[in-house]
């Protein structure tokens, strides 16, 4: 035991003197230690990415997907508690199909933010449960076009045109304000996706990971949530990878540069 | 006997007051128009002779109500409260075929409690307008015109004859009016007024026609 603190953060929906709620920013430090994902709102539609962490070289490659679907308009990506994720989806799930068996139409992305935002919210106010570890980037198409938004543990939520989650968030949201976002077109937002991912990895190499790269486009896929079909994502990652090592050979030419500098001394 | 689907579709509850009634609601090329006669009976009783049937749901989405008007009146209520909080928790006008869906939705889940058979019509502002039957037992329909009510059997081929699709307005008020009035004139219990809802998109706009003048339409 380091301190005994002030007691304040023993519980689930009591404020600290100075009105902060401490179980709510310790669920956020456990999403800012997470595998970096991001999403990206392109001109025909959306593309979520994600970094996901090998814990064990057992894993079975591409048999432990981490992008999920809501419902066959809406894809959702999580940086965080992976039990917390499922079940945030399960949520997402039911209220997708429940307000489809009444209205007959597919939920649009605002009123299913909504009631997803609320049931986070609720997670931060009763004793007997604890806020969500993650932080869901859920984008989607509807009637009114397509949109992406971001939930965080304490249930709010915002709407983004990049968002970006996880270890490598800082790198990532520098590098998603660097696109023109949001005239992107989806092909271009899943290299750049690949690039993102794989930049903000550098800093975490000792462990291995694998991309995931899912897309909803009205051209791409008419609609409907699907991952990036092979050959797109191994163009893309070819492209990543030849962009670091742009990057690091402009690198190792500044450092020479810097050595002929020493030299002339 | 129970081995079937059966629903009783004439009974009321004694004293219960009826919309023994002539409704259609006819698509158009500017949008749609309801129409309905205005008679409430409690047996061979008329409770009401200048009763309104169309019933607003949702700016230009309406209903022509057949039945028992207790019941019809309570599922438009819910219908109604239903779109007030779609329109609330997603920001977005509700569509004639959302209106339906609930419709359809209250009619099948109480079937065995309800006598409500209902046309439920609307002006989409993208899709323009669109005319959707749901009869008892709780069904739904699309189609360009429907007749319905207890007068409606005596129109059938009279409508089949004279529909034509993409009318003008003013034709589709006289297709409506003629119709109506000979439902009137054969069934015991419609009669009273005609009323019709004109919805296009530049609005809303109500009209009445009293027997002097449909009876020689």
């Amino acid at each position: 035991m380091t301190s005994i603190g002030t007691g304040y953060d023993l519980s689930n929906s009591v404020f600290s003197p100075d009105g902060r709620n401490f179980q709510v920013e310790y669920a956020s430090k456990a999403v800012e230690n997470a595998g970096t994902s991001i999403g990206i709102k392109c001109k025909d539609g959306i593309v979520l990415a994600t970094e996901k962490i090998i814990a064990s070289k057992l894993l079975a490659p591409g048999k432990n997907k981490k992008i999920q679907t809501i419902d066959r308009h809406v894809g959702v990506v999580y940086s965080g508690l992976i039990p917390d994720g499922r079940h945030f989806v399960n949520r997402g799930r039911d209220e997708a199909q429940s307000f489809k068996s009444l209205y007959k139409e597919p939920m649009g992305l605002e009123g299913l933010i909504s009631r997803l935002g609320y049931f986070v919210q609720a997670y931060t106010c009763y004793n007997s449960v604890r806020p969500f570890g993650i932080n869901a980037i859920v984008g989607g198409i509807d009637d009114s076009g397509s949109h992406l938004y971001m939930v965080e543990p304490s249930g709010v939520y915002w709407g983004y045109m990049g968002a970006a989650t996880g270890k490598g968030r800082q790198a990532a949201k520098a590098e998603l304000e660097k696109l023109d976002l949001p005239n992107i077109s989806c092909k271009d937002a899943v290299k750049e996706a690949a690039r993102i991912i794989h930049l903000v990895h550098e800093d975490n190499k000792d462990k291995d990971y694998e991309l995931e790269i899912s897309w909803i486009s009205k051209e791409e896929t008419n609609g409907i949530h699907k991952f990036v079909p092979n050959d797109l994502l191994e163009e893309a990652k070819k492209y990543a990878e030849e962009e670091a090592e742009g990057r690091n050979d402009s690198d190792s030419a500044s450092g020479s540069d810097s050595d002929s500098d020493e030299d002339m001394e | 006997m129970m081995d079937s689907i059966n629903v009783d579709i004439t009974h009321l509850k004694k004293g219960e007051v009826s919309l023994g009634t002539s409704i259609m609601a006819v698509t158009f090329k500017d949008g749609v128009i309801l129409g309905a006669d205005s008679r409430t009976t409690t047996g061979t009783y008329i409770a009401n002779r200048v009763t309104d049937k169309l019933t607003q749901i949702q700016g230009k989405i309406w209903c022509c109500r057949s039945g028992s008007a207790a019941d019809t009146q309570a599922v438009a209520d819910i219908v109604k409260y239903h779109l007030d909080l779609y329109k609330a928790t997603n920001g977005k006008e509700p569509t004639p075929h959302l209106a339906a869906s609930i419709f359809q939705e209250i009619c099948y889940n109480n079937k065995d409690n309800l006598s409500a058979g209902i046309i439920c019509a609307g002006y989409d502002e993208k899709k323009g307008g669109e005319v959707y039957n749901i009869p008892i037992g709780g069904s739904l329909h699309k189609q360009d015109y429907i007749i319905a009510g207890s007068g409606s059997v005596f129109i059938y081929g009279y409508c089949k004859k004279n529909y034509k699709k993409d009318m003008t307005k003013d034709e589709t008020v006289s297709f409506i009016k003629t119709s109506l009035s000979q439902a009137i004139r054969w069934d015991g219990s419609s009669g009273g007024v005609i009323r019709m809802i004109v919805l296009t998109k530049d609005g809303i706009e109500r009209l009445i026609f009293y027997p002097e003048e449909y009876e020689n339409a």
